[in-house]
């Protein structure tokens, strides 16, 4: 189990869960960060904060301290 | 979906809601379809826009009504509760919608079908349009539209609103929908969830409230507590603790509320889209990507950030500068053209002094304004504005904002009403809040003049720096910089007192980017940019007119002009004698001689001299000049004499009149300008009443400058600052808050500047 704020720049990820019931949670839930779905880490901003996301084929960006609510488990990179 | 011929008892005019995503071509949409018949106001209460418009059929017409784009429709706020109440027909200020629109991007359907989830819940006639299937074909997504409809049970009509594709189909649809027999939809939500909220809906019909299944669904998820707060009073009150044992009991089925929503709502996506939407193996990398690769750059994403930001202002103070001469050149002409056809008097010197010196002084910033406007406008449309507020966020957050409020607060560096007014795009009240209350702080273009005039003046024009830096230009630098360095004070002060609150969240849609549709651009910076006319032509013509009549009134003619009588007329035959004797001579192509020449010259000076001292003492007599000697003590900390303190009364309602009052309190008439070098003279060389002692010197230029940069002086930013928080506490405040301020950065500024100096 890791947080989403850990993962690697580039790194893909599948959520397990959201932790908390308060909005914050509630609308990373809305916007798609539920059990099952696989996201992965594409940019973050200059200063290192917010982070973009790519999750159900569109960007999403949020920062490091709502990444840390979501738990990822590593999807492993195929190397063909 | 085959039309239906109208029965002959369907109303004639029916009623569509429009509802969608952010980003999904909403607005190009609401335009496409209504043409100019749009109506745009404020649902009462809330800072929630409303937008109704007409779109006509082959058999009627319809009204639209257009709600603000939303990802989900779970009310927390009396400001999201808007749409809800719309959609159920429970608001009695626009009519009850016989069918949903609701617009998806067919590019993302898995999110955006979370929110046509919800939509269906309602149990209304409902017709999906699918916008912008040409991303899809770009991407290699194939959409199975007839099969989605099926699933889905309400039509499906695929097209492409910025082109204007498909639309007729989607009208003919919406014509026909609302026949249609509403489809309890299929819930999206687990088996116990469904009993509970069969239960919850039972009891509260039995307290005698019953609610709308989908509001009863609501209160069981709404853990924040918003809706039970607003629904259940009186007698309803006692579901409450029904509603908690229901929660409890949910958990232990697995059905965690509120998890539980987002959870049961993508399964119910994943089973409609399944088999509907063939995605190729690979993304294939857009044009999109590959921008945005660039344009979020660690690098050349800030690099092409400041470039833009200097661009826009480069072309809004250049734009401005033209059109300052021209607009300098037209007032004098319309003032020139009611002089000369109105008798002199009380009427003429209002509508030259009062109307157009004081509405035209404000329509003159309208190509400035309109040009921001625009500006921001493309940005929002082609979806850069996310991309701004990305880079910002972790400047802004630090002193408790979020990169949203970026563009308001940079908008407001050409005048804070439309940068108020752009802050609506952030969702949390407090946020918004805390950027309207300080955005005003940031130095428009109305104080600029002031700013021009007063440093032209007083502060010595040497070099500092090692000669890189003009003293002059540093000082307007350092009263722009003030404003921040104070906006960000106010918002850290802010955030940890009257607005205190968990940190908003950043959590935002960065839309794939497209090029700005013409029509929504123009639709968009025109109704700003007339909303601006509007209030010229309302609010500050009525101030105008006041603090005409109080700078005009009492007229005491006796005391002050009928001494002057007898000079005056003398100086008049004189004058028209030597004119006289100039025409003959220009007549008989000679010209006067030289003495006759001087004499004229001299005679005209002494002429105006004459009458501008007499419109001084008019002023010294007149309400706000007694208003000016009243507050003197309370501006001699500041090292004003009454005549700033009188500008500074003038100014309250907008802070540009300020030049305008000091020319004619230097008894130079109000045409006077920050270009006018005589104006400049007068401040340097006034005296103080009965001494010699010069009333302008560094520190109370500085002073008097900190005060301006710091003051709320502007009564249309207080105008719209009540319309976007529905109070006028708020305005109240602020005018509060920045006036304390003003006064003690000025006297702060005083008192230090002149031990330093001294």
């Amino acid at each position: 189990m890791t947080a989403l704020s850990e993962l690697a720049m580039g790194g893909k990820g599948r959520v397990t869960q959201v932790r908390g019931v308060d909005d914050v949670s509630l609308r990373l839930m809305e916007m798609g960060l539920t059990p099952g779905v696989e996201l992965s880490l594409i940019g973050a901003a200059p200063l290192g904060d917010p982070i973009e996301l790519d999750v159900l084929g569109y960007r999403l960006s949020i920062r490091r301290s709502e990444a840390a609510l979501v738990e990822i488990e590593i999807v492993e990179i195929d190397i063909v | 979906m085959a039309t239906t011929s109208p029965r002959p008892t369907r109303p004639a005019t029916q009623t569509v809601a429009l509802i969608g995503n952010p980003n999904t071509g909403k607005s190009t949409l609401f335009s496409a379809l209504c043409g100019i018949h749009q109506r745009v106001g404020n649902y009462p209460g809330v800072t929630v826009e409303k937008k109704l418009g007409r779109v006509d059929g082959a058999v009627g017409s319809l009204t639209l009504i257009d709600l603000p784009g939303t990802y989900s429709l779970a009310p927390r706020s009396p400001d999201e509760m808007i749409a809800i109440d719309v959609l159920l027909g429970h608001r009695s200020d626009v009519p009850p919608p016989d069918t949903l629109l609701c617009i998806v991007d067919a590019g993302n359907l898995q999110r955006n079908l979370y929110l046509v989830s919800q939509v269906l819940e309602l149990g209304r006639p409902t017709v999906v349009a699918l916008n912008m299937m040409d991303h899809v074909t770009a991407r290699q997504i194939k959409i199975d539209v007839d099969r989605l409809a099926q699933r889905l049970g309400v039509p499906v009509i695929p097209i492409q609103a910025n082109r204007r594709v498909g639309l007729e189909q989607l009208r003919q649809a919406l014509f026909a929908a609302s026949e249609a027999v509403p489809r309890i939809a299929e819930s999206p939500f687990p088996r116990p969830f469904q009993t509970a909220v069969e239960e919850l809906g039972t009891a509260l019909t039995d307290a005698g409230q019953p609610l709308d299944r989908y509001l009863v669904e609501r209160l069981l998820l709404d853990t924040g507590g918003y809706l039970a707060e607003a629904h259940l009073n009186g007698t309803a009150a006692k579901v409450i603790p029904l509603i908690a044992t229901l929660r409890e009991r949910l958990a232990g089925e697995n059905c965690q509320v509120p998890a539980i929503e987002a959870i049961a709502r993508y399964q119910w996506v994943g089973r409609m889209l399944d088999g509907v939407v063939t995605h190729p193996p690979q993304r294939p990398v857009t044009l999109s990507d590959r921008l945005d690769r660039v344009l979020t750059h660690k690098v050349w994403g800030s690099v092409i950030f400041l470039a833009l930001m200097t661009l826009m202002f480069t072309a809004v103070f250049k734009i401005g500068k033209v059109q300052g001469d021209i607009a300098d050149v037209g007032m004098k002409a319309v003032g020139g053209f009611f002089r000369a056809h109105i008798a002199d008097g009380p009427l003429q010197s209002l509508v030259v002094k009062g109307i157009v010196g004081g509405v035209g002084n404000v329509l003159v910033f309208l190509p400035q304004i309109a040009l921001m406007f625009l500006f921001i406008a493309v940005l929002e449309d082609c979806g850069y504005m996310a991309r701004a507020a990305y880079l910002m966020d972790k400047l802004m957050s630090r002193v408790g904002l979020s990169g949203k409020s970026f563009i308001p607060l940079l908008s407001s560096f050409a005048c804070a009403i439309p940068g108020i007014m752009a802050a609506r795009v952030i969702e949390n009240r407090r946020d918004r809040l805390i950027t309207v209350l300080v955005a005003p702080l940031m130095s428009c273009s109305a104080r600029l003049p002031v700013y021009l005039l007063l440093t032209a003046a007083i502060i010595p024009s040497r070099n500092i720096l090692f000669g890189l830096l003009s003293l002059q230009v540093a000082t307007i630098m350092a009263m722009y910089l003030l404003g921040i360095v104070v906006a960000v004070g106010a918002a850290f002060l802010l955030r940890h007192t009257l607005l205190k609150g968990p940190r908003p969240p950043f959590v935002m849609e960065l839309p794939a980017y497209k090029v700005p549709s013409v029509k929504v651009v123009s639709w968009r910076a025109g109704e700003r940019a007339w909303e601006f006319v509007r209030r010229a032509g309302t609010m500050i013509f009525a101030v105008s007119v006041v603090v005409w009549a109080a700078g005009y009134y009492p007229r005491h003619s006796k005391a002050i002009d009928a001494p002057h009588h007898q000079e005056l007329a003398t100086l008049q035959t004189q004058i028209d004698t030597l004119e006289t004797a100039k025409a003959d001579a220009e007549k008989a192509h000679g010209t006067l001689n030289e003495a006759q020449q001087k004499q004229l010259s001299e005679l005209n000076d002494t002429q105006d001299a004459l009458q501008k001292k007499i419109a001084g003492d008019h002023l010294r007599q007149s309400y706000l000049g007694q208003a000016g000697h009243a507050i003197e003590p309370l501006v001699r900390p500041l090292g004003w004499d009454w005549r700033i303190g009188c500008a500074a009364i003038a100014s309250f309602p907008a802070r540009e009149v300020l030049v305008g009052t000091l020319g004619v309190i230097y008894n130079l008439g109000s045409e006077e300008d920050e270009e006018s070098p005589a104006l400049r003279e007068q401040l340097q060389t006034a005296t103080k009443d009965g001494s010699k002692e010069l009333v302008y010197n560094v520190p109370v230029a500085l002073s008097l400058m900190v005060f301006i940069a710091l003051c709320a002086q502007c009564a249309s930013t207080l105008v719209v600052l009540k319309r976007e928080t529905n109070s006028w506490r708020w305005p109240a405040f602020t005018f509060f808050y920045m006036t304390t301020l003003a006064y003690v950065g000025a006297m702060i500024t005083y008192q230090v500047g002149i031990r330093l100096m001294g």
